[in-house]
Parts: structure tokens; C-alpha cells; sequence
């Protein structure tokens, strides 16, 4: 008889996390809250530092969810968690062995920093717009013309305690500077500027592509966080920062304003948490049981973490961290059930 | 307006009677007719129970802005304010300035922040003038009060903000006054990014609202930005840049509500008509900078002297012909007693030659 493991959420620490477990003769079965598999890289275009299409890595895991025939509940929203199964908002229960969290994150809310005016002035996007734009194949200002000169603003609800978001999400310096990147690809000639606090280029490959972004592309990085935008009467934008490597304020006027919006950790944290016993970080993610020894391990036996729910990752990341989750509840259920 | 339902995010609870006036110092000698406006509104307009208690002093709030005020010696004055308002038998606290309502604020937060603070305060306040602090129920400025009466205003309305001319919106610039809400968002309607005190009454009114790019800059006070002479340029400076921003959208009016802004807002477009023969307004002329009691006194059909606009640096009569309000020239330069007491000299700012900004722009 297979051991059963319900995997709550079906994005890409899910789908590796359950296709890892069925290959090791176990039975998951992913509860995903969406109508579909992939979670938030399924609105992204292309993946740093390789620039490989995201469904290029989301299509093949969710091709080998449906070939190795990994019981899937779509629309389900999971209520409770407990060692020996899920609750489901439907209030159906599903029992198993063992349950791996893998609930990912939420994208911080741009509205909240009113100061930049998301939702109030058309060309002031969100890097999630823009990956969506891409995938559209067309990047243009509200009225359809083309950007000529374009301002990314990293740590937009990343590394602020004004919002409550004291954590660093990751991934958004590397993603400013593919975003820049994929711009000047698209507009050659026009003038793409990153606002940053610091540039943290920590995985492989990503200090070369932020050097390429700067002698190649001709990039521009200003070290300086934008206090605030306004829209002009010809619906360009108008930013204020202090270029502090300089020491000076800084006015410019903009197309288009890209925020890149950090990862939160997500609201029902909370009451899930709360139902099974487990406890949160500071900053709202699950925690884990150990920094070192035990990251996809919660503080109660029987459930597990993968991916994003315990920290921002970068999908690279989060994969990786998906197959040790999987060995992690293997290694649990042998020792559980006394198997050899 | 659906956009900006969006800036209604911070709301407050504003009471509805029964308030306890605190002047300002600056609006007393600058724009006497705008406090006389408010009380005439709510008492006799509107029937609301207001008092104005010459018991009350200057919060003092400039002076500690500048630095020669301490801390302790403001938090008493603000306690003795207090108490009068409640040995008065009122609890709703209003402030018509907005320094004052800063510092109101500043003071409430933080006696709940250190508590021994306040300790101190009710020493002093009792060692000073043997009266016992009692704090208020309610903060509010008095735009609050009349942003909470804008549709009552509306529906007295004799005037409406529309260009008798053309049957279009007047052109509003809404300033707000930094110490509204830059220092505590939630103390204001709408918050500190996107205030809507001011927006409210112009759209209740039938103005448009005009969004510049330097909306939310300072206007220049700074207190210490004019108090000291030499930084005079930085106050100008400020003020400046405002006026440049806005001049493309060819506002018909600027409306403020703190007592600096609209003084500054005003008189420097005086001093930049006078220093290079720049002005702002699409007529060749300034910007006529208002008072929001004064918008409501001339929405409300008041006349323009009685509401003290003679005062102005800019003159208000193009906007009084747009908006087809009934005046005497001829009164605008009569004392109380009905004399004449004289016509200054035409200024630049005034005088019609002056090529609007945007056209040289071009």
C-alpha cells in the first residue's frame, strides 16, 4: 500500500515535491487553490539569469504531474492542516500520512505605497504587469506608444518598514535587472534606468548579467530609493529620489514606471498556522524547525515545507528544495511506519 | 471620480456639533474674514453649536518650530487650551490652524507614547495655573468640519465652482498644509499622499480638481525656511517650483488650508511678478489663492470683502467675474466705518501684460 501525502498547493514546489514523492512509490495528492497547476510563474515570461521561457519549466513539470496520473483537487481551498491530512473549505476532509505545505507567496500589494500612484496613473505598472505585457509580446505606454525612457524601482514592499515588510524578497534585484535587460532588447534606443537600495546579486550567473546589463546594454543604476511619482499633464511621470552615491536629489520625467514588487507572505499564513499548531516568523512566513538542519521540516511532525512558504526563493530555489522536501517525508514515513 | 474614490482610503470620525474654536495666530492677521467666515457658516448657515473662547492663546506651535519654544513649555499650553475647552463644557476640539492641529496631534501621541510626559504636563499645568488638563474627545481641523458640511454647503449653494462663462469646472489646485497629515496620514481625510479634505469640497461644488506634479510639495513656509532671512530663497524657491508645475493645467484658482500656504502661495507670486515679470495665471495675471471658507463664503453667495479677499496679493476679481458673484468695486478699498482708506499701487502680479508662463513656454 502507498503511503498517502497531501501537497497543499500546486505551483512549482508542489508539482516537483509530489513528482519527487510519486517516484519514490509514494501517493501525493495536490490541493491547489487556482484552477490550474503552476502558481505565480505562469504569469512570468522569461526566468533569470538564462532567460529561459517559464513555461518552458512550468509546462514539463505540469506535463509529468498528468503523465505520472498525480491525484489533483482544483479550486480547493485547504482550511486546516494537520499531520493526518487536510480540511478543505468544502469542509471535506482528505486524510494522509504526511502534509507538505507548499503554499508559496503572496505578491506585495503595489497600492499600498501610495506614494508612487499604482492604480492612479496609467504608466506606473508592476513587474508582474510588465512579465505579462512581455508575454503579450508588446510592452507599450497606456495610449499604445512605444517607452523611450523607462525607470524600475527595486524593493517596492521589499526591505520597508513603513509597510510592514522589514524581509528582503530575493529575487526582485536579478529580476530589475532582466527586466532592463528584456526592455532595452524590445527598445534599443531607449534610456532604462534602475533605482535601487542595493544591488544583491547572489545566485549564479547574476553579478555577470548585471555587469552585461551595464557594458552591454548600457543600463543606468542609481543607488536611491523614489520618494514619490505624480503624473505630468502628458501622462509621463515624474519621479524624486536622491541619488546618494552622489548625495543630490534627483527630478526626472519618465514613460513608464516599473515597480518590482516584493514577495509577502501570504494573509491565510495565519489561520493555517494556527490550525495545525505551527509556528510563523516575524515577517508572516511559516517557520521552519532549523536554519541549517531542518528548513523544509515544521515544528510538528508529519508536516513539511516546500518552496516559498517559509521565505522568498528564486524557482531555481525552490525546486531544488522541493526534491529534499520529498526526501525529507520519505525518510519520515519509513522511520513512521518501520519500513526498510 | 472613480480614481479618486481611491483616495478615501483614510477616513476619520469627525463629530458633528458642539465644537470648541482654537484660532490661528497667522490667519488672524492675514485672512480675518476667513475665521469670521467659518463661525458665520456653522452658527447661523448651518446651526451649529461653535465656540469661540477669548480665553484661548496661540498654541505657540511657530515659535516651537523655531526652536525657541521647548517642548515642555508648548505641551502646557496645549493642556491649558484643553482645559479651557472642557471647563467650557465642550469636547470636540477644533483647530483653524493647521501648525496648531500638528501640534495638537503631535502633543496627544506623544503623552500616549510616554506617558510620564503627560504626568509632567498635568504638573505643570496644575503648578502653572491650578487647572486640571482634561483631553479632548475629538481632533479636527476646521477643514475637516467643513469637508464633513460639504453637501450641507451644497445644498445652499448660491454660486457653484462653474465658469458662468463657458459652463465648464473651474480649475481647482487643492493645497494641503504638510503638518495636515504628513505627520500623522491617519489624522487627515485621505491620508498624506492623496488628501481629499479639499478635493471633497471641490467636487461637491461642482469644481474639477487639478493633479500637477509638485501636488504634494511644501509651499515654502518651512518656518524656519522664512523666519530666518536668509533662507528666503529656499522659501521662495518652493513656492516656486509649485506654481511652475501647475501653471500648464491653467488653474482658475488655488484653494488652501493651512494658513502658511495660503498666504505664501499668494504673496509670492507677487515677489516673482516684481523680480522677473513671471506669472502664472492664464490671463497674464497671478493665481487667485483662496481660503476654503472663503470658497465656501463665496459658494455660499457671501461678499468677497466681507470675507476679507481685498486682502489678497492677487487680485480675486477675475474669479469673482467667473464665477458670477455680485460685488462693489468700488467698496473693496472702504475701511469698517465705510471710509475710504486708500488704493495701493498697481503690482505686476496684477497687471495684465504680464505673459502667461505657459505661452513663453511655447
Amino acid at each position: 500500500m502507498a503511503y498517502r501525502v497531501v501537497v497543499v498547493g500546486g505551483g512549482a514546489a508542489g508539482m516537483q515535491t509530489a513528482i519527487e514523492l510519486k517516484s519514490r512509490g509514494i501517493e501525493p495528492i495536490i490541493v491547489e487553490r487556482d484552477i490550474e497547476l503552476g502558481g505565480k510563474a505562469r504569469g512570468w515570461y522569461k526566468l533569470f539569469p538564462t532567460f529561459t521561457h517559464a513555461r518552458e519549466v512550468i509546462g514539463p513539470l505540469a506535463q509529468q504531474v498528468k503523465d505520472m496520473h498525480i491525484r489533483c483537487f482544483y479550486g480547493q481551498e485547504v482550511t486546516q492542516i494537520a499531520p493526518d491530512g487536510v480540511t478543505l473549505r468544502s469542509e471535506e476532509r482528505i486524510p494522509a500520512d504526511a502534509v507538505v505545505v507548499a503554499t508559496g507567496f503572496t505578491l506585495f500589494d503595489a497600492h499600498r505605497k501610495q506614494e508612487y500612484g499604482y492604480g492612479l496613473y496609467d504608466n506606473v505598472i508592476t513587474s508582474v504587469d510588465l512579465e505579462r505585457m512581455m508575454i503579450g509580446g508588446r510592452v507599450t505606454l497606456a495610449d499604445g506608444s512605444e517607452p523611450k525612457r523607462i525607470a524600475i524601482l527595486h524593493c517596492v514592499g521589499s526591505r520597508d518598514e513603513k509597510v510592514g515588510q522589514k524581509h528582503c524578497s530575493k529575487v526582485c534585484c536579478i529580476t530589475g535587472v532582466k527586466q532592463a535587460i528584456e526592455l532595452k532588447e524590445m527598445y534599443p534606443t531607449a534610456d532604462v534606468f534602475n533605482f535601487y537600495m542595493d544591488i544583491r546579486m547572489f545566485g549564479p550567473g547574476y553579478e555577470e548579467l548585471y555587469r552585461e546589463a551595464q557594458e552591454r546594454y548600457n543600463v543606468h543604476f542609481v543607488r536611491g530609493r523614489i520618494s514619490e511619482a505624480a503624473e505630468t499633464i502628458n501622462k509621463r511621470i515624474q519621479i524624486k529620489a536622491e541619488d546618494t552615491l552622489t548625495g543630490r536629489p534627483l527630478r526626472m520625467t519618465v514613460d513608464m514606471l516599473v515597480l518590482l514588487v516584493g514577495m509577502s507572505a501570504n494573509y491565510d499564513n495565519v489561520k493555517l498556522a494556527a490550525s495545525a499548531g505551527l509556528a510563523l516568523a516575524p515577517n508572516g512566513y511559516f517557520k521552519a524547525r532549523d536554519a541549517f538542519l531542518g528548513v523544509v521540516r515544521s515544528e510538528r511532525e508529519g508536516i513539511f515545507f516546500a518552496g516559498t512558504a517559509t521565505a522568498p526563493k528564486s524557482l531555481a530555489d525552490t525546486l531544488a528544495e522541493a526534491s529534499l522536501t520529498a526526501s525529507a517525508v520519505d525518510a519520515y514515513l519509513k522511520e513512521k511506519f518501520n519500513i526498510e | 471620480m472613480s480614481r479618486r474614490a481611491s483616495w478615501q482610503e483614510y477616513q476619520k470620525d469627525i463629530a458633528a456639533d458642539r465644537y470648541y474654536y482654537a484660532r490661528s495666530c497667522i490667519r488672524q492677521n492675514f485672512f480675518p474674514g476667513s475665521e469670521w467666515a467659518f463661525l458665520d457658516i456653522l452658527s447661523n448657515r448651518l446651526g451649529i453649536d461653535i465656540y469661540d473662547d477669548p480665553l484661548h492663546t496661540s498654541c505657540t506651535g511657530i515659535g516651537y518650530h523655531s526652536d525657541v519654544v521647548p517642548l515642555e513649555t508648548i505641551m502646557t499650553v496645549v493642556a491649558r487650551q484643553f482645559s479651557l475647552m472642557a471647563e467650557a463644557g465642550y469636547e470636540n476640539f477644533v483647530s483653524s490652524c493647521i501648525t496648531s492641529f500638528g501640534i495638537y496631534n503631535e502633543v496627544l501621541a506623544t503623552w500616549e507614547e510616554f506617558p510620564e510626559t503627560e504626568e509632567r504636563t498635568r504638573r505643570y499645568l496644575r503648578e502653572a495655573t491650578g487647572r486640571e488638563l482634561v483631553k479632548p474627545r475629538s481632533i479636527a481641523h476646521t477643514s475637516d468640519i467643513i469637508f464633513y458640511q460639504r453637501e450641507a454647503i451644497a445644498r445652499k449653494a448660491k454660486h457653484r465652482l462653474i465658469n458662468r462663462h463657458t459652463g465648464e469646472p473651474l480649475r481647482v489646485v487643492e493645497h494641503i498644509g504638510c503638518h495636515y497629515a504628513k505627520i500623522f496620514p491617519k489624522s487627515g481625510i485621505g491620508g498624506s499622499e492623496f488628501p481629499y479634505v479639499l478635493a471633497g469640497m471641490i467636487e461637491a461644488w461642482g469644481g474639477d480638481v487639478v493633479d500637477y506634479p509638485e501636488r504634494r510639495h511644501c509651499c515654502g513656509f518651512g518656518f524656519r525656511n522664512y523666519l530666518v532671512q536668509a533662507n528666503r530663497g529656499s522659501s521662495i524657491a518652493n513656492s516656486h517650483k509649485k506654481l511652475e508645475s501647475m501653471a500648464p493645467y491653467k488653474p482658475d484658482f488655488i484653494v488652501a488650508n493651512c494658513p502658511g500656504c495660503a498666504m505664501f502661495l499668494d504673496k509670492w507670486q507677487y515677489t516673482i511678478a516684481e523680480m522677473d515679470g513671471m506669472a502664472y495665471g492664464a490671463d497674464g495675471k497671478g493665481i487667485p489663492v483662496l481660503t476654503y471658507e472663503e470658497m465656501a463664503g463665496l459658494v455660499l453667495g457671501y461678499d468677497p470683502w466681507q470675507l476679507g479677499m481685498q486682502f489678497h496679493q492677487v487680485d480675486v476679481e477675475p474669479l469673482l467675474d467667473k464665477l458670477g458673484v455680485e460685488y462693489d468695486p468700488g467698496a473693496k478699498y472702504l475701511g469698517a466705518d465705510g471710509k475710504y482708506i486708500g488704493k495701493p499701487a498697481d503690482a505686476a502680479i496684477n497687471c495684465p501684460s504680464q505673459r502667461p508662463i505657459y505661452e513663453r513656454r511655447k
